[in-house]
């Protein structure tokens, strides 16, 4: 069953893409007003954000690229959650279980391995991930505990876990630093392009989000995710649906997503496991799949705009002394804009109301 | 031991002083029918307010511009969330990354990336005269800052307003039956707007209160998920100004039990102490599962 016609999706299509043109265009004039009125040379500032990220060949491999992956990654997890109205909030806590489990393998037993110590690091990082958003999965399922909740607590949780590993168990041998020894080169994603630190974690992700769209579209485990996205009690009733299940699933899926974004993290680009391997990018997720509209095509575009923004962010402090951290300002804008633009309306209530109790099938506004 | 017992419940008063403060703002927000997730990003605009309010070398004004920086990220997040009607978890996501956004970049800019020696007052402990003579509690209950006495006055009279007069009963309709209270001559907007606001100073106090009466200073991310925490206080205490309050008490007793194994020198692993509050959380709500809980009926939804 296709959910659109042609033309309409066309459209549709279209009209997601000006706005998000619009807002990233709006976001960057205000950047560049802020830079202004705090007496920097903004004009300096936005140059180097742009050498920093696409001006040159080595900028865009081995900077934009490079930190466009885990957030096209985790961009897809925060997108189909959110296809299916599960509020998953908690892609920073998969990515880091994925990579410590990872990390935890890669430590073991990665010098025996030989060349199936790649795929096992990222299939054991990716079910990492998933069992960390199981754990949401069966809150929400069993004990009605609110994913929105839960996802966020559950990300604290993972970064201390993260912490007590690299100074505990997996802390490297002279106990000197909060990190883990590196894994063994068997277990180095290699880079596509020699000279470059691209590597072919981002074919994974670009792949990932190719073959989500085409599941989402084509599918009948993608149409039970859309369905229960667009009204839960109707997919229930006139469909036939499995809510609960659906919810699961996509939780278990989006949590595989986030995590394979930390194996890959971990053997592409760190190849040890530290306290701070992800700046956030399971919340700057959030900001790549709105701006995709949820599209997962759409994510690998937004994936790259905001890998540029962060790898640009890091060339403006160093070449015109202004913070890396406004490149936050400026993701936060670009999702304010991006609410006052497009209609993200009033989206959570069918999830917030399941605060009621586990059974809550009410409907969820008679009055 | 006793000793130990006492700085034990006296820090977890301390540690639940801020949490309380967020989670009966948020009270008031959630009776109104809007779930406020940027509440984590206005208590770290309200301790940075604290910071630039307190650096002039007067904690009244370090408080004041504090609760004055929390109001103005949650008028921004009303402007949103109630007025163009945005979805309600993104706007708050939103804001959370602005308030660190900002924060971070203006704590660099203006005391610059080394802002570690930046000295300013802090509220001493304020004790009671009488009350702090009452055995084991006394101390623990009555050698507090000024804001935990703020606390203790603000539980009850919140609940008073709110289940005892008819601006309470406003706001509860709102949350309720936003609808039907409009038909009953009630600005259901309005009463989003005002809670809203009221909700968002006291998180700023709450952030100041993490700056001028406990760590002295600022730090980029200093509210480390506490307006994460007071969101879910809200849902174990009920909805209800008291429940809320002794919620808070067991967080910070959660909290402060790093200090009591200290103190007893049992080594165990401090990133435990740190999870241990997210992890009695998750629990707490699974504890809810058998029973309903009262949530107002439309939280979360754009009316």
């Amino acid at each position: 069953m296709r959910a659109d016609h042609p033309p309409r999706r066309i459209v549709g299509t279209l009209a997601g893409v000006a706005a998000a043109t619009v807002v990233v265009c709006a976001s960057l004039a205000l950047l560049w007003l802020a830079l202004l009125l705090a007496g920097l040379d903004a004009t300096r500032a936005l140059a180097a954000l742009w050498n920093g990220s696409f001006g040159s060949g080595y900028a865009l491999t081995s900077s934009t690229l490079v930190r466009a992956t885990p957030l096209i990654l985790t961009g897809l997890a925060v997108a189909v959650a959110f296809r299916a109205g599960v509020w998953n909030i908690g892609a920073d806590g998969q990515l880091l279980i994925g990579a410590a489990a990872a990390a935890a393998v890669g430590l073991a037993w990665g010098g025996a391995l030989g060349p199936a110590a790649i795929p096992l690091a990222l299939a054991i990082g990716t079910l990492g991930g998933a069992a960390w958003a199981g754990i949401a999965a069966v809150l929400r399922t069993r004990f009605g505990v609110l994913e929105v909740i839960s996802t966020i607590m559950l990300n604290f949780i993972a970064l201390n876990l993260v912490g007590y590993l690299v100074r505990g168990p997996l802390q490297e041998p002279t106990h000197a630093y909060p990190q883990s020894s590196e894994i063994p080169t068997d277990m180095h994603l290699p880079a596509i392009v020699s000279g470059t630190r691209l590597h072919w974690g981002f074919v994974v992700a670009v792949a990932a989000a190719v073959a989500l769209w085409w599941g989402l579209r084509s599918t009948a485990a993608g149409f039970r995710v859309r369905a229960v996205g667009a009204n839960a009690e109707a997919a229930r009733i006139a469909g036939q649906i499995d809510v609960p299940r659906t919810t699961t699933h996509v939780l278990l899926l989006s949590g595989a997503l986030a995590g394979l974004a930390g194996a890959i993290e971990l053997t592409g680009v760190t190849f040890a496991l530290y306290e701070n391997i992800s700046p956030g990018y399971g919340y700057t997720a959030i900001a790549v799949a709105l701006l995709a509209g949820l599209d997962s095509l759409g994510v690998i575009a937004t994936g790259i705009l905001f890998g540029a923004l962060e790898a640009g962010a890091l060339s403006m402090q160093r070449e015109a002394a202004v913070p890396a951290v406004v490149v936050t300002v400026v993701e936060a804008a670009l999702v304010l804009l991006l609410l006052a633009l497009t209609r993200w309306r009033g989206g959570s209530t069918a999830i917030l109301a399941r605060f009621a109790g586990t059974n809550s099938a009410a409907p969820e506004d008679v009055s | 031991m006793t000793g130990a017992l006492t700085g034990f419940l006296e820090a977890s008063v301390r540690t639940a002083t801020p949490l309380a403060l967020a989670a009966l703002g948020e009270v008031m927000v959630e009776r109104a029918g809007v779930i406020n997730i940027g509440l984590e990003g206005i208590i770290l605009a309200g301790a940075f307010g604290a910071l630039v309010g307190a650096g002039g070398g007067s904690l009244v004004s370090g408080f004041c511009v504090g609760a004055v920086s929390g109001l103005c990220i949650a008028a921004l997040f009303a402007l949103f969330a109630v007025t163009m009607r945005a979805d309600q978890i993104i706007t708050g996501t939103a804001v959370n990354l602005l308030a660190l956004g900002l924060t971070g970049a203006l704590y660099r800019g203006l005391y610059g990336a080394t802002g570690a020696a930046l000295t300013i007052p802090t509220t001493g402990s304020l004790p009671l005269p009488l009350l702090t003579r009452v055995p084991v509690l006394g101390p623990v209950l009555f050698d507090q800052p000024a804001p935990t006495y703020f606390v203790y006055a603000a539980a009850p009279v919140l609940w008073w307003w709110l289940y005892r007069t008819h601006w309470g009963l406003a706001v509860r309709a709102v949350g309720e039956r936003p609808e039907s209270a409009r038909v009953a001559g009630i600005a259901a907007r309005r009463w989003r707007w005002v809670t809203l606001l009221l909700g968002g100073a006291m998180g700023g106090i709450a952030g100041a209160t993490l700056v001028l009466s406990q760590a002295g200073t600022f730090a980029e991310g200093i509210s480390a998920g506490r307006g994460f925490i007071a969101i879910a206080i809200v849902v174990l205490g009920g909805w209800n100004p008291i429940g809320v309050l002794i919620a808070s008490l067991l967080f910070g007793a959660a909290s402060a039990l790093q200090y009591l194994f200290q103190a007893m020198g049992w080594n165990v692993p401090y990133q435990l102490f740190l999870a241990l509050p997210y992890v009695l959380t998750l629990l707490a709500l699974a504890g809810f599962a058998g029973r309903r809980i009262q949530a107002p009926a439309a939280l979360g939804r754009a009316i």
